[in-house]
């Protein structure tokens, strides 16, 4: 089970009203390198993975979330006052005809999110080389996201879920050197 | 020694309602340790390295009936 504190990750601020940006970040949402994809993965990977590495999976899978809700608050920000005008001229128009003001899961495109973002192989080091894959894809997408954002305040969040995404990489990185060590080595004495 | 398989003895709870298995394996393969291949490393004659897929025995990875055996 999980236990919710009321608060954000890191706190969230954005100063200009552009909900061409909220379009953007909603990539990270629902989209393939998303923070629900991996959630979602990282949770689910734990019932076959070594017992040594359940831990971490479940730390970073329920950090994940903490992202899904920050990313969640960007978008809220950016979009609750505007008008549909304003959403229309930010290519949401499609978006509000589907989910009026709410949050969907779907990538920057408006392509639904789907299972099939994810993988579970059940052979420990294939699924781990994916989770590192799938950090470094999230750290290049918040990359093309600060790149498009002039959004001093915005980008401050944005650099601390980038910088999460490295910590990440590096502890999957280390749970493969894990499952690597060799264990039954014979003792001469 | 170099294993290319991995045994890991998963926790059991007294109220597994299948038999528990009490040790798995998972594959180690050996280009997880390679790192850049150095050159000159011993090689396969031409008709065995065919066959196994790779010219050289320090990529190669068996697996197999035995590997799975080692599962049960
Ligand atoms: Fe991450």
């Amino acid at each position: 089970m999980w236990i919710y504190q009321k608060k954000l990750q890191y706190p969230v601020r954005v100063s200009q009203c552009n909900p061409r940006l909220a379009k953007y970040l909603i990539e990270q949402y629902g989209g393939a390198d998303g923070e629900l994809a991996a959630a979602l993965r990282y949770l689910n990977q734990r019932y076959t993975i070594p017992d040594r590495i359940i831990g971490l999976l479940t730390d970073i899978g329920t950090e994940e979330f903490g992202h899904l809700e920050m990313i969640a608050t960007m978008v809220y920000k950016l979009t609750k006052d505007a008008t549909l005008e304003q959403l229309r001229d930010a290519g949401l128009g499609e978006h509000a005809a589907d989910h009026g003001p709410a949050l969907f899961y779907h990538n920057a495109a408006g392509v639904p999110f789907t299972a099939t973002y994810i993988q579970a192989k059940g052979d420990p080091i294939t699924d781990l080389y994916e989770d590192i894959a799938a950090e470094e894809k999230a750290r290049a997408t918040y990359q093309w996201l600060i790149d498009m954002s002039d959004d001093p305040d915005l980008n401050d969040a944005l650099r601390f879920l980038r910088e999460r995404e490295v910590i990440h990489s590096q502890r999957f990185r280390e749970a493969v050197e894990i499952l690597k060590q060799e264990q039954q080595q014979k003792h001469f004495f | 020694m170099f294993t290319q398989q991995k045994r890991y003895y998963p926790y059991v709870s007294p109220y597994d309602p299948c038999a528990p298995i009490r040790q798995k394996f998972y594959q180690t393969p050996p280009e997880l340790y390679l790192g850049f291949q150095p050159p000159g490393l011993p090689q396969y004659s031409a008709r065995e390295a065919l066959a196994r897929g790779t010219l050289w025995p320090a990529l190669y990875s068996p697996y197999g009936k035995s590997s799975r055996e080692a599962q049960r």
